[in-house]
């Protein structure tokens, strides 16, 4: 127990002065950015797309020559194309739900509907559609609904990130309660969202670099080596979505770790978590999906 | 899936790089089904090779210990821009396959 809370006063004087809380999104954006600024100095701000990759050269070279050659998600959003131009069985497509038929508009997720009251997020739009033309809904994490938003932020690669936080109240709470989440300590390590990928970014934990929080979500979906591993070992045969993931998946998956109990994907909180998290990465151009380990 | 091929040659300043991606599931014999907990049979590749213009620069004897879906990369000299490269492969089962593909 002495020892635990050792390494617990350790670590809370290595993350030092957190960021001072504003209280506009705008000013918060400002701070998170000079944070980085201050700490990876030589990365350009355009350059935190790439995650990891921008912060180290060797992982970068080996993810550039997948990229390149024959990244393994090829399959995973040819089959999302198909997914999305095959008719419902009332003969409309999903493009019927989507501004400009679905294409090109990923950078815009999540954003706050005032009709709803509440943020619309890509997945939620895809099986928002579904339900409306009488069809199921597809599970949220991984396999079809991963497919075909992987197309869908397929075809808006080199788009911006544009993530908008409207003056009214209830968009306001959202944010606030997603940065609340980001910045909330969880689990029995105590960590939370910004203790890794802010303070710590950069550093390893164990065998994985830390990615910083700023440029997460421009590749999601993405697609997992571990996650493929781990289909493939509970399937027994390779599948075209095989290493597919959501963004819910991934925040469900990092909570594990710090052995904090999971929100369920596209309940308020991860949906709350996910406008802040996108909002913080604004102007920032869509790469998705992304490939990573 | 079966049999896809993804192989790209490409000239640079007089060493073509060919780079390969096999899709072949190189089962070792060793993994066991968690359901019959029977082994899967072994079927992975046993010998690959690569030609260029017919003439050989590449024989491999491989095995078990390489992964699902092998990926190669060589260098070889000597070859222009437009000539043909072929790499195949056979496998333990009696399988095998090949593809061609032209140096750019």
């Amino acid at each position: 127990m002495k020892k635990i809370l050792l390494i617990a006063t350790a670590f809370s004087i290595a993350v030092g002065a957190p960021i001072m809380a504003s209280a506009s999104p705008s000013g918060d954006l400002k701070a998170f950015r000079a944070y980085f600024k201050k700490r990876f100095p030589d990365v350009k701000l355009s350059a935190y797309k790439d995650g990891i990759y921008a912060i180290n050269k060797e992982r970068r070279e080996a993810w550039l020559e997948f990229e390149d050659f024959a990244p393994p998600y090829e399959d995973g959003v040819a089959l999302g194309k198909k997914l999305f131009n095959t008719p419902f069985a009332n003969g409309k497509t999903y493009a019927s739900c989507f501004k400009n038929n679905g294409i090109g508009i990923r950078q815009d997720f999540p954003y706050f509907s005032a009709k709803k009251g509440d943020v619309v997020t890509l997945e939620g739009a895809i099986n928002a559609c579904r339900i409306k033309n009488g069809e199921k809904k597809l599970g949220w994490k991984k396999g079809k609904i991963a497919a075909i938003s992987a197309y869908m932020g397929h075809t808006s690669r080199g788009n911006k990130v544009n993530i908008k936080i409207p003056n009214n109240p209830r968009a306001m709470a959202i944010y606030e309660e997603g940065k609340r989440q980001f910045y909330a300590k969880r689990g029995q390590l105590n960590f939370s969202c910004a203790d890794c990928h802010v303070y710590q970014s950069g550093n390893m934990a164990r065998g994985n670099l830390l990615s910083p929080a700023l440029g997460h979500v421009t590749h999601f979906p993405v697609w997992r080596k571990k996650w493929a591993k781990k289909t493939f070992a509970k399937k027994n045969k390779r599948g075209a979505t095989d290493g597919f993931g959501t963004l819910h998946r991934r925040y469900g998956g990092c909570n594990k770790q710090v052995r904090a109990k999971p929100f369920k994907a596209q309940k308020k909180e991860y949906k709350a978590l996910e406008y802040f998290h996108t909002y913080m990465s604004n102007g920032m151009v869509v790469n998705a999906p992304g490939l990573r380990q | 899936m079966a049999n896809k091929w993804k192989v790209r040659a490409q000239l640079k300043g007089g060493t073509t790089t060919l780079k390969a991606l096999i899709t072949h599931p190189m089962e070792t014999g060793m993994r066991k089904n968690k359901k019959t907990g029977k082994k899967f049979p072994a079927h992975f590749i046993q010998s690959l090779t690569v030609e260029h213009n017919g003439k050989s620069v590449l024989n491999a004897d491989m095995g078990p210990a390489i992964s699902a879906n092998p990926y190669l990369s060589i260098k070889f000299k000597g070859a222009a821009a437009g000539d043909s490269v072929k790499i195949s492969w056979s496998d333990n089962k009696g399988g095998s396959d090949s593809h061609t593909v032209k140096v750019r």
